[in-house]
């Protein structure tokens, strides 16, 4: 049996392909009561223009995916909890149907996707009124509830999630005061910059945070202040706004418990598992995929990389042919992670690495060396934090690879 | 001549543009997109801006859902965005809702039909 | 209505209160001015079980925090309250330290503490291996423990309840006066008459003491901040570890909490504001200083919440319990500041005495008073086998609603539906954890909510945080 924890579109799609590949015997176990994941709460449009090439939105995109599973003997189990899984392979499951659940499966692919940073973990001091919420949190009253969850917002943090809620926001008659910025840039698609903010006139306040809340029983109001190139708050640049909700967008991570409790290596930067480029942890047998393994900008990438392991773990299950030789995968200057942190050998297809930069840069080069020895170049006009890159390498280049050689990743100036 | 800057936002690049206008607001060159519909949507944004919107409509009839998700079949003008929301909001749908049903068509004479996004069957 | 004793506060003071008294043949009735119990001072609360070396000998303190300490593993046990003898340990830095915790330790002999004992560098490290190498001794009082505060006053509070206490939430009082030498209590719209009135309002006990003419104390609430930080960090800390103390407070604590986290705090000084649990600026960072001179390698990037909690500090310093010298019948129980939890179990002894003493007829005890209840069943911590068995009970127990906890929608049934159940999304993080680890409810919390509007059959939308204005979503988007 294929075991895939996560019905969201990483497990739709390495089910799909696994089953493609000949599995017959997959279950998907799914936590909420119907599959898509998070992007049947993300309404607006923007998905699918490199996977499907059109724009559509969420709930779409999940639907064609979950659609296909059900022409095909895929088994989907929802409104089910995975609660533990072991490095042997076997998992425990449940739900008010079926109570309890021990399974052994012959592979897992983990799906788990990703959480939201929550406020404790931020250092805002203030009072504990209620009206301060995730913007996912938010996302899920307004377009699924049908409930607003407030009337007039502060939203910390320009990712995305919080791009797209200033907009959601205000079309369902909420106003929202501003979009407040840590950074000195926005971690959001610039286009979601324009559409959102520029298209209402909400403004985007920079290197500013919020740094205090106040209100006793619902939010009354916020603190920002601007803060200093170490991102600390700077002294009188205090300002006080009035508002009602203040909706976090601070930061995703990937939710791991599982794999942590399965005892998965973790890497520190991508708070996912280390995983080769057929998406396998480091528990033979164990793949990871989607949200789970790296925080993605967009779903196209989800769905490819939830291929790569949905396939190998097809190929785990029929040849069992377990790849143990590996060369190291290192981010170098300017690159904050890569995944996969590893890779296979020897190499039998076209590679693709993901990366994010450390910072924002305009016309660099992005620089591919084996042991120091550059492979492989690619100019590039502009690299941003939020915008994850990829490097797509021919197979020959990897040629005579052996497990001491040492693949990096780096952006230098032209 | 003026120039202006635009964000293009008909892909997720979102390439910044420069866009020359002569002094009947029209395009002189646009430089920056890395593809065709860069210039096409510099075209429009100039002439006649259109967005596309998403929102969700009432639904009655369901035992879990009060709404659905709808979005404009394609773009509507950037000054009829509220307006839309006000006839978004005006409408009730009945389950069962597939995703494509047109709940409201040629919404405010646009030619543009608010169709649903999710299917809601119960 | 008419009851015979009325108790001010459902704090933690007052429900062990309760629950003492409901052992016999008399009519209570709690009074809690809040939406729900212990969502004061018990709610932002350490969670210390001292031992009780730091009281002044001959102090009420000393007297009820070595009692309390004594009777709080039972009380645990009857109430299936989270409690762990883990020890406490007070370090000294340098000779000047060394000595105070000398004087500490006669304070402890002198007040009876039991097993208290002076340990020399090596003996520290080996019960505390992330313990500072600059330590040079400490204070270890391997009595002292921790306890789990709003769980132990909720389920006295329960078993209160159960045997026949009333509590009544949402009431505020306005105005205390005398009819027939009956107190005839009143938030304004209801009216309470009770032969006896035990104040036991925390913060605001001398406002309560106030409306009978009783001006002899003042509480000059004292706030401190906390941090708690993720089970990850739990590894840092047997014990609970102590800084030696200063006029100001005991210090800065790090110790572990009954469910696996680290809890660091409290920060201290003197507020004018008896409710503003508000974390104040620059306080964190303070506490995080001081922590970490006991424990340099302190994990702060963990932090998954913090809060405030205020204590109910007097001038004179000592727990103020006895009736009012306007009239007897009237029962103070004032200034419970630290080592107030700790000392619970004895107070409520104490005041049940007193209550004896003053009561116009005998006090029968109840033949069927049980001084035990069971908290609601934890599926997180059973076994396969126990949660098949439980599953196959409640099918509710199989579905998972607090992913960080493991929470299930059974065990939030469950919790709104105890004696004195929860009523807001803050009252079932409090009774079973949903929403309490390091999401801090971000994904649990509207599914907790669509619970509540459905058990207690009120709209999604007048679901609160914590009662009042604290909303979580307003009107139909259409």
């Amino acid at each position: 049996m294929l075991a895939i924890i996560g019905a969201g579109p990483a497990g739709l799609a390495a089910a799909l392909e696994a089953h493609k590949e000949g599995i017959k015997d997959i279950v998907i176990f799914e936590r909420a009561k119907e599959p898509g994941g998070i992007l049947l709460q993300c309404i607006h449009t923007g998905f699918g223009l490199h996977y499907f090439n059109e724009e559509i939105s969420g709930p779409e995109y999940a639907a064609r995916f979950s659609e296909a599973i059900k022409d095909t003997d895929i088994k989907l189990i929802c409104d089910t909890m995975v609660t533990s899984i072991s490095k042997d392979l076997e998992i425990i499951a449940m739900n008010k149907k079926d109570g309890l659940m021990k399974f052994k499966a012959d592979a897992i692919i983990l799906a788990m996707g990703c959480r939201e940073r929550p406020r404790g973990a931020l250092n805002i001091y203030g009072t504990r009124p209620s009206g301060i919420m995730t913007a996912g949190a938010a996302q899920e009253y307004i377009n699924i509830k049908g409930y607003m969850p407030g009337k007039k917002c502060v939203i910390l943090g320009s990712g995305d999630i919080g791009l797209i809620m200033a907009r959601r926001m205000t079309l369902e008659g909420a106003k929202v005061e501003a979009v407040c910025e840590l950074l000195p840039f926005s971690g959001g698609l610039k286009r979601n910059i324009v559409q959102c903010l520029d298209d209402y006139g909400i403004p985007l306040r920079l290197s500013t945070t919020v740094v205090c809340v106040h209100g006793k029983e619902r939010l009354e109001g916020v603190t920002i202040a601007k803060v200093d190139d170490k991102l600390q708050p700077i002294p009188d640049t205090e300002e006080y706004i009035e508002c009602d909700t203040l909706l976090l967008s601070v930061g995703l991570i990937p939710e791991n418990e599982l794999s942590q409790l399965a005892g998965i290596k973790i890497d520190p930067v991508t708070k996912g598992p280390v995983v080769s480029d057929t998406r396998e942890t480091s528990i033979s047998g164990i793949f990871a995929c989607g949200n789970v393994l790296q925080v993605h900008d967009l779903v196209d990438f989800v769905t490819l990389e939830s291929q790569v392991a949905g396939k190998a773990a097809a190929e785990f299950i029929k040849n069992r042919n377990l790849k143990n030789e590996f060369a190291k995968v290192v981010p170098g200057e300017r690159v904050r992670y890569i995944v996969p942190q590893k890779v296979s050998l020897p190499v039998t297809e076209e590679l693709t690495f993901y990366f994010r930069v450390t910072n924002e840069f305009d016309n660099m080069i992005v620089s591919l060396s084996v042991n120091d020895k550059e492979i492989y170049s690619k100019k590039k006009r502009k690299l941003a934090p939020g915008e994850m890159e990829n490097l797509k390498i021919k197979t020959e280049l990897f040629e005579n690879l052996t497990s001491d050689d040492v693949i990096e990743i780096k952006v230098k100036e032209k | 001549m003026k120039k202006i800057d635009l964000t293009c936002v008909v892909c997720p690049f979102g390439c910044l543009m420069q866009i020359e206008l002569d002094d009947n607001d029209k395009i002189i060159s646009v430089t920056g997109n890395t593809c065709k519909r860069g210039e096409t949507y510099a075209e429009n944004e100039i002439t006649d801006p259109r967005r596309n919107i998403c929102s969700t409509v009432r639904i009655e009839g369901s035992k879990v859902h009060n709404v659905v998700p709808v979005k404009t079949s394609s773009e509507i003008p950037k000054d009829k965005i509220f307006e839309c929301m006000k006839e978004i909001n005006k409408v009730v749908a009945k389950v069962p809702v597939k995703i494509g049903d047109v709940l409201i068509s040629n919404v405010l004479g646009t030619k543009v039909d608010i169709v649903a996004t999710n299917n809601v069957l119960d | 209505m008419k009851t015979d004793i009325a108790i001010i506060g459902g704090g933690v003071v007052g429900n062990m209160i309760a629950r003492e008294l409901s052992a016999y043949d008399v009519g209570i009735v709690v009074l809690e001015k809040n939406h729900d119990i212990s969502m004061e001072t018990t709610k932002a609360n350490s969670g210390i079980v001292h031992a009780g070396y730091d009281a002044m000998p001959g102090s009420l303190k000393a007297l009820l925090n070595v009692r309390g300490c004594a009777l709080m593993e039972d009380v645990c046990a009857k109430l299936y309250v989270p409690y762990k003898k883990t020890g406490s340990i007070v370090i000294a830095f340098n000779e000047e330290e060394h000595e105070h915790i000398k004087a500490l330790y006669d304070r402890g002999i002198a007040n009876s503490v039991p097993n208290l004992e002076i340990i020399n560098k090596a003996r520290l490290r080996e019960i505390e291996p992330e313990i500072s190498p600059k330590a040079i001794s400490a204070l270890y009082a391997p009595d002292a423990g921790i306890v789990s505060p709003y769980e132990l006053s909720d389920s006295a509070a329960d078993c209160a309840a159960n045997n026949g206490a009333t509590y009544i939430r949402n009431f505020e009082v306005s105005s205390i006066e005398m009819k027939d030498d009956m107190f005839v209590i009143s938030d304004g719209e209801c009216f309470i008459e009770a032969n006896i009135v035990i104040n036991v309002a925390g913060t605001h006990s001398d406002d309560i003491a106030n409306m009978v003419g009783d001006f002899s104390f003042k509480i000059s609430p004292r706030p401190g901040e906390y941090a708690l930080l993720d089970k990850a960090a739990g590894y840092i800390a047997n014990t609970v570890i102590f800084t030696t103390p200063s006029k100001m407070g005991k210090g800065v604590l790090v110790a572990p909490t009954t469910h696996g986290n680290i809890i660091v705090g409290p920060s201290s000084y003197d507020a004018d504001e008896k409710e503003s649990y508000a974390i104040r600026k620059g306080q964190l960072p303070i506490i995080f200083e001081k922590a970490k001179e006991s424990v340099p390698n302190l994990p702060v990037g963990q932090m998954i919440t913090s809060f405030a909690g205020i204590r109910a500090h007097t001038e004179g310093d000592d727990f103020i319990i006895g009736s009012s010298k306007m009239n007897k019948n009237f029962i103070n129980v004032a200034g419970i500041a630290s080592p107030g939890l700790a000392s619970s179990p004895a107070i409520a002894e104490y005041v049940a005495d007193i209550v004896k003493e003053v009561y116009p007829k005998e006090l029968r005890r109840k033949e069927n008073y049980n001084p035990s209840i069971k908290r609601p069943i934890r599926i997180n911590s059973m076994s396969f086998e126990e949660k098949q068995v439980a599953i196959a009970k409640n099918p509710d127990y199989a579905r998972v609603i607090c992913r960080c906890e493991t929470v299930t929608e059974g065990e939030i049934k469950d919790a709104i539906h105890r004696p004195v159940g929860a009523v807001d999304i803050d009252g079932v993080k409090r009774r079973v954890r949903a929403g309490m680890g390091r999401c801090q409810g971000g994904f649990c919390g509207s599914k907790v909510m669509d619970i509540l509007s459905e058990e207690l059959d009120i709209p999604v939308n007048s679901v609160t945080k914590f009662g009042k204005n604290s909303k979580i979503i307003f009107e139909r988007t259409k």
